[in-house]
């Protein structure tokens, strides 16, 4: 497989956000404001490359039966770099991320990579699978983040798009993140039919 | 949090400040084991069992072990390590002695040890600044709720299955809005 195909595999095709459906309670939690969708989504891409190199480096001195744990103390290690470089710079941003930050740990996505992906292949490939992983979740909060800051908060990254009283708090409370993320998933779905429908 | 009373601690964690339908943890499960009502109650309660456990060991492993030794940055890696170890202590420990609650729970457990609820319980106990007591009922209310959520939303999957649905929403769509509307109706509590 092409460098090119393992990035946009995980951009649209198998999206972790809107196909697999890996990593829902940080989508739905820090897609309040685009910029928080941004720094989720720049610190899961970070652990997420760094831990599949690591692993996929590591792959043949880990033994089978006790991978499972390895791979979790290699992810909690970068977790752990994250959460700190975070706090130390961008501290507005990490306060409200909150304990998204480490809960990266048990995100499915990461782990799901490192066994199904990292264990089995070269440090390249990995590292290109990872970037791809990644960026798609960026994505996927992005998308989210967009819905919910427009409607809900009548701005995008900060810039106020729509005028003052139009806005629908709801979305960015706790409801709005279920729904649009049920109609955003419905909406990829009827895509995603349709390309198929017409080639 | 850490100047509430007991009580209201209890009602908060499984109202208010419900885990899956306020602070989005355990979302995974919610989605995933809410097919029917008797799969979502033995999920619920293996929860219940593995959360409370896992808050009775980490806040002491964070208080006399992690924090006189100033070692707090790996709370972390310790917690994730002490969660793992302690589902597998427990299924060993469940095979063993009892087989009837083993066999209730068995497939749910190893489940347990990804689910962000347990690691964010135990870490939200910490960083809420909360006392041993207070954390216990918090984790052991905050489980009851996600047990609430999961029981609840079960029954309605129950009946959007008889249901006729827009194709592009079945499955996990049609869940997330079925939870969104759950959330709305869960924010009326907030009132309280």
């Amino acid at each position: 497989m092409s460098g090119i195909s393992e990035i946009t595999r995980g951009l649209w095709k198998e999206n972790p956000v809107f196909r697999l459906l890996l990593g829902m309670c940080p989508t739905l939690a820090t897609t309040t404001s685009c910029n928080f969708a941004v720094g989720m989504g720049l610190s899961a891409l970070f652990v997420l490359v760094a831990s599949n190199v690591a692993v996929a480096a590591l792959r043949n001195v880990i033994p089978g039966k006790t991978r499972l744990p390895c791979f979790i103390v290699l992810i909690a290690t970068f977790v752990t770099i994250v959460d700190l470089v975070l706090n130390a710079y961008v501290h507005n941003i990490h306060k409200a991320l909150g304990i998204f930050i480490p809960l990266i740990v048990v995100n499915c996505i990461i782990l799901g990579r490192a066994e199904a992906f990292a264990s089995k292949r070269p440090v390249w490939d990995s590292f290109l699978d990872g970037l791809g992983m990644g960026l798609g979740f960026t994505f996927g909060l992005v998308c989210l983040a967009t819905v919910r800051e427009v409607l809900g908060n009548g701005t995008w990254f900060g810039f106020p798009v729509t005028p003052e009283g139009y806005q629908i708090l709801v979305f960015v409370l706790p409801p709005g993140a279920f729904i649009s993320l049920g109609f955003l998933i419905g909406a990829m779905n009827g895509i995603e039919n349709w390309r198929k429908a017409h080639g | 949090m850490a100047e509430m009373s007991i009580v209201s601690i209890l009602v908060a964690s499984i109202l208010t400040l419900n885990v899956v339908f306020a602070r989005f943890l355990g979302i995974c499960p919610y989605l995933g084991v809410s097919k029917n009502i008797s799969t979502a109650f033995g999920m619920s309660s293996a929860v219940l069992f593995v959360m409370t456990l896992c808050t009775a060991i980490t806040y002491p492993v964070h208080h006399l072990v992690l924090v006189p030794l100033k070692m707090e940055y790996l709370r972390t890696i310790s917690f994730i390590l002490v969660i793992a170890a302690l589902v597998q202590l427990v299924e060993i420990v469940m095979k063993k002695t009892t087989r009837g609650l083993y066999n209730a729970l068995g497939i749910f457990l190893p489940l347990i040890t990804t689910n962000c609820a347990i690691l964010g319980i135990a870490i939200l106990n910490i960083t809420e600044g909360l006392g041993y007591l207070q954390a216990l009922v918090f984790t052991a209310g905050s489980a009851i709720g996600f047990g609430v959520a999961l029981c609840i939303f079960a029954g309605i999957r129950e009946q959007l299955a008889v249901r006729r649905i827009p194709k592009v929403l079945e499955g996990a769509p049609i869940g997330l809005i079925t939870a969104g509307i759950l959330a709305l109706a869960f924010m009326g509590f907030a009132g309280l």
